[in-house]
């Protein structure tokens, strides 16, 4: 590190000295105007926006390929296929319009560079011209627009599926909880008032129905193909639950129930064997060698996406994606929040 | 004899009579009253400048600890052990709690001190009354108090940094319940109240400002300044100001309510909540509520900062291409339009809300619709460019700087405004390069672009044209580095205001893109030291300003280049006779036609043939 101190310091000092030379020429020069732009200037720095247009557009294409395979790998939920395809048609259209529009801009910049002898065209509006980049845009953006929505609505639509499978994620600083609905598939109401140690998710003791829910940390297993209905509470601040594999997002919210629903269509087990995956795995894997920690293998999470305190940074959970005989062999295992009044209720 | 007339003229436009004594010569002013109390726009401004230049060093120096952070998490640093100390960076390493106060901190300055304060502060108090041909503003007392308003404000938001438990770390847009409970960061503790004051000062003096503004350009335009005649910089003032008017006030409401629940026990936006060992008596409140307002005034912002930007980089692109500007009453058209958009949009914030999916759907239509004239906003400069004879002036290459990052930053807004898209992208790295390259680096472009351009104005000297030169190529391409790279990081998934990456190994990979734009980040800031030292070298040492450096029009430049006079022009008023854009107009024998001249018998004034 001081290494880079150092290259600081360095690169500060030829800087100034820099500085001074050019303040004393321009001193030299005083009595011209110096502020005024030579025929040289112009087309000096008409040429330098030409040079860094092309370096520029060069630049973040190449982007794509360096770090274009870090970005998610494949959806993992039905959703988010359809997500990743209206992404992909968008992005088509904004770098479409961030090249084209970068590349006239500084192309214009260096051609039409001040000379000495030439004068400017007066040319101060085209009515035409104007309703085209008005009317283009406004039909790209009814595409956007419509697509957008059709999704949206297809993704929010709160119809119950009754076969969906019902998990409470509950926030709080710094960590996760995670309850199930139990054999009656029904939450219990809760009750803040009644978090303690034996409690911490607060449910409502004088509700039977939370008796047989299930409540677990650290990770959560959800069957493949089936659809997967989150609702979402915070215990403090706001959070947010980001499983960015599954592109599924939303905030937790103290004082009221959000709610997200996805169905994951990729286990656990296939989404190692991806490429691309594979190819970060390894590349991770390389760097945690270097500094000798533990090699690291692949798992979907949840991790707090609203800032929420000093470990905001570490507030994550695992997602396990599995066969439904799996789920249910693991889910069987976990104790149910009250057994001892289940079996009362009963 | 000049007085007798100024008299009369004042009366005229209903100015205030008090501004004719000012030009008596025996009338001497105090330095407290000159510099420090002034009433003068053109000293009020360069106190907003000189105010937003320090701020805004502040500001960059955060940025530069905490990309430090997160290129090299772990790493020990002397240089933040020294601005730290011990109990914040210990042995040289940011501690958790002061990164997100610096992330916080470092957001409200630029937003607010730098880019709402210092953009608007500066440059409407300079042109307004200078472009329009007025004496002075319409209040010169409210104007003083504006800034004093700010200068107050922005030493208790330095004062934070001071205390025991650390300035507000709640993140700039303060979401309660986080702002709320001091027990649920320590920054919520004393730093969230001062922030709060801070703000509430802030809020005074934004409103007491922009009422200022919009008195002053409907009442005092000089004798033929019609509306339609007005440079486009004063179009966009005018529209910030009542953008500023409209909407400052429901972020004191916001504020309010948060001080309410704070220290009062009010449940506005708290319910249900068990922290600290103990659960909360409030209940009813919804911290969406706090969203709601916070976002009414913090989606208008956005073009408080942006538009008195793109005002600037008007006037400074037409006269430098010395051209018309392409489409005038388009560019007023569409400031119109992104200015009413932008307060149905604010709901594009909170799409992860779990607001109701159907008003989601509302706001990802007019939202998307502020595309349209931010289109032709873009087509417009790029044709006035077409066919010029462009002066690269530092001003101008910033001007154009500011073209390329609005489209840049302007185009991945699509994806976010989209709500489907934004499910994955929302509150990552991809929302972080967006908004700081459309918003932060035009308002800082146009903001560069203003005081190369007007600083002969200002202080009635010139800037260096070379150090002007170096300066924008360091801060653009650094600006680039810096932002471009983390769109990717942002598809990657990486979430926003995470202390460090690499905690668990999701990210682990990604530490190489993050060290780049650590660097880039670190060469940008010290390329500012270089504006620094043109900017403080120039006021005192730079040469002196001819009347009309750049061959403009407007009207701030038939005004003394000598010395600051107060009343602006030492005679009459300047009358006006045409539009602000004749450059380079077929049958005149130069390439400008101050608004002043009158219009020839077989001339068409606005640009027709």
């Amino acid at each position: 590190m001081t290494l880079l101190y150092l290259l600081v310091f360095v690169l500060l000092c030829v800087a100034l000295g820099y500085l001074f030379r050019v303040i004393e020429l321009a001193r030299g020069l005083k009595g011209g105007k110096e502020w005024v732009p030579t025929e040289n200037d112009n087309r000096m720095m008409g040429r330098m926006f030409l040079v860094f247009m092309f370096v520029f557009i060069a630049w973040s294409l190449y982007q794509i390929y360096q770090y274009g395979y870090r970005s998610l790998p494949k959806s993992a939920s039905e959703h988010g296929v359809k997500v990743d395809e209206l992404m992909k048609y968008n992005m088509y259209i904004i770098w479409f319009v961030f090249i084209v529009t970068n590349f006239v801009l500084f192309y214009f910049a260096w051609k039409y560079y001040g000379r000495k002898d030439s004068k400017a065209v007066f040319f101060a509006h085209d009515n035409k011209l104007e309703m085209l980049w008005t009317v283009v845009p406004a039909l790209v953006l009814a595409f956007i627009i419509i697509f957008g929505l059709k999704y949206w609505n297809e993704i929010m639509d709160r119809s119950n599926d009754p076969k969906a499978i019902k998990i409470e994620l509950y926030s709080k600083q710094f960590d996760w909880t995670a309850r199930y609905a139990g054999a009656d598939n029904a939450f219990g109401m809760d009750d803040y008032m009644q978090i303690d140690g034996s409690n911490s998710m607060g449910l409502d003791t004088t509700d039977s129905k939370c008796y047989d829910d299930i409540i677990v940390k650290n990770e959560i297993h959800i069957p493949i193909g089936r659809e997967i209905s989150f609702q979402f509470r915070s215990r403090d601040v706001i959070h947010s639950a980001f499983m960015p594999h599954f592109r599924a997002q939303m905030n937790c919210v103290p004082g009221q129930v959000t709610k997200f629903k996805f169905k994951p269509t990729v286990t656990t087990e296939e989404m190692r064997k991806d490429p691309q995956v594979i190819r970060n795995m390894n590349e991770i894997n390389a760097i945690r060698a270097k500094k000798g920690e533990d090699p690291f293998i692949f798992d979907y999470v949840v991790i707090c996406n609203k800032i929420c305190g000093a470990s905001h940074y570490n507030m994550q959970m695992k997602i396990i994606v599995e066969s439904e005989k799996d789920y249910k062999a693991w889910l069987a295992k976990q104790p149910a929040f009250k057994k001892d009044k289940i079996a009362l209720k009963d | 004899m000049g007085n007798s007339h100024d008299h009369k003229v004042g009366v005229e436009h209903g100015h205030d009579i008090h501004h004719a004594h000012a030009h008596d010569d025996h009338h001497e002013e105090s330095f407290v009253s000159k510099y420090v109390f002034s009433m003068d726009h053109k000293t009020i401004s360069r106190q907003f400048l000189v105010t937003a230049v320090i701020m805004a060093v502040i500001a960059m120096v955060m940025s530069v600890i905490f990309r430090m952070q997160l290129a090299w998490p772990g790493e020990k640093f002397a240089f933040i052990n020294a601005l730290l100390g011990d109990k914040w960076g210990k042995d040289g390493v940011l501690d958790p709690n002061m990164y997100l106060a610096l992330v916080t901190i470092h957001g409200t300055i630029m937003v607010f001190f730098v880019l709402t304060g210092g953009l608007s502060g500066t440059f409407s108090n300079l042109l307004i009354p200078y472009q329009i041909g007025a004496r002075d503003m319409a209040s010169g007392f409210l104007n003083m108090l504006s800034y004093w308003f700010f200068f107050l404000s922005s030493t208790i938001m330095i004062g934070s940094l001071f205390i025991e438990d650390g300035p507000a770390s709640a993140g700039w847009t303060i979401y309660p319940p986080l702002s709320a409970l001091p027990e649920s960061i320590p920054g919520s503790k004393l730093g969230m109240t001062l922030w709060l004051i801070s703000m509430s000062l802030f809020i005074v003096s934004s409103l007491l400002g922009g009422l200022n503004y919009i008195v002053t350009i409907i009442n005092l335009r000089t004798k033929g300044m019609k509306m339609t005649r007005m440079p486009l910089t004063i179009w966009a003032f005018l529209i910030t100001a009542i953008l500023g008017v409209l909407s400052f006030p429901v972020l004191l409401s916001c504020a309010l309510l948060l001080i309410f629940d704070r220290s009062m026990g009010t449940s506005f936006y708290l319910s249900d909540i068990y922290i600290g060992g103990r659960a909360m008596d409030q209940v009813g409140g919804s911290p969406i509520l706090f969203e709601h307002l916070f976002w009414f005034l913090g989606h208008p912002e956005v073009y408080i900062v942006l538009l008195p930007a793109l005002g600037i980089t008007s006037e400074i692109i037409a006269t430098n291409s010395r051209k018309p500007i392409f489409g005038y009453r388009a560019m007023i058209g569409s400031m119109l339009a992104i200015g009413f958009l932008s307060f149905i949009v604010w709901g594009h914030h909170m799409y992860m809300t779990g607001m109701n999916p159907f008003l989601g759907s509302v706001f990802v239509f007019t939202t998307l619709l502020i595309a349209i004239p931010s289109a032709v906003k873009a087509f417009n400069y790029i044709t006035t460019l077409w066919k010029g004879n462009i002066q690269h002036t530092p001003a101008m290459m910033f001007s154009i700087g500011l073209v390329s990052s609005f489209v840049t930053g302007g185009v991945t807004g699509i994806i976010l405004a989209d709500s489907t898209l934004d499910i994955t992208v929302h509150d990552t790295y991809f929302v972080v390069a967006h908004f700081h390259i459309v918003m932060g680096l035009s308002a800082i472009f146009g903001m560069f672009a203003g005081v190369y351009h007007w600083f002969p104005k200002m202080f009635l000297r010139m800037m260096n044209k070379k150090l002007g030169y170096l300066h924008f190529w360091i801060t653009f391409i650094g600006a680039y580095g810096v932002f471009f790279p983390m769109h990717f990081l942002g598809m990657s998934g990486v979430p926003r205001r995470y202390y460090t990456n690499s905690n668990f190994p999701l990210f682990d990979h990604l530490g190489d893109i993050n060290e780049l734009v650590s660097v880039f980040a670190i060469i940008a800031a010290l390329g500012q030291i270089i504006f620094l030292i043109n900017f403080f070298y120039s006021m005192f040492k730079g040469q002196k300003a001819p009347q009309n450096p750049w061959n403009s029009n407007t009207l701030e430049w038939t005004t003394p280049a000598a010395q600051h006079i107060h009343g602006n022009w030492p005679g009459a008023l300047p009358e006006v006779h045409r539009w602000a854009y004749d450059y380079s107009k077929p049958g005149s024998d130069v390439d400008f036609i101050p608004q002043t001249v009158p219009l020839a018998a077989d001339e068409h004034d606005g640009g027709g043939h």
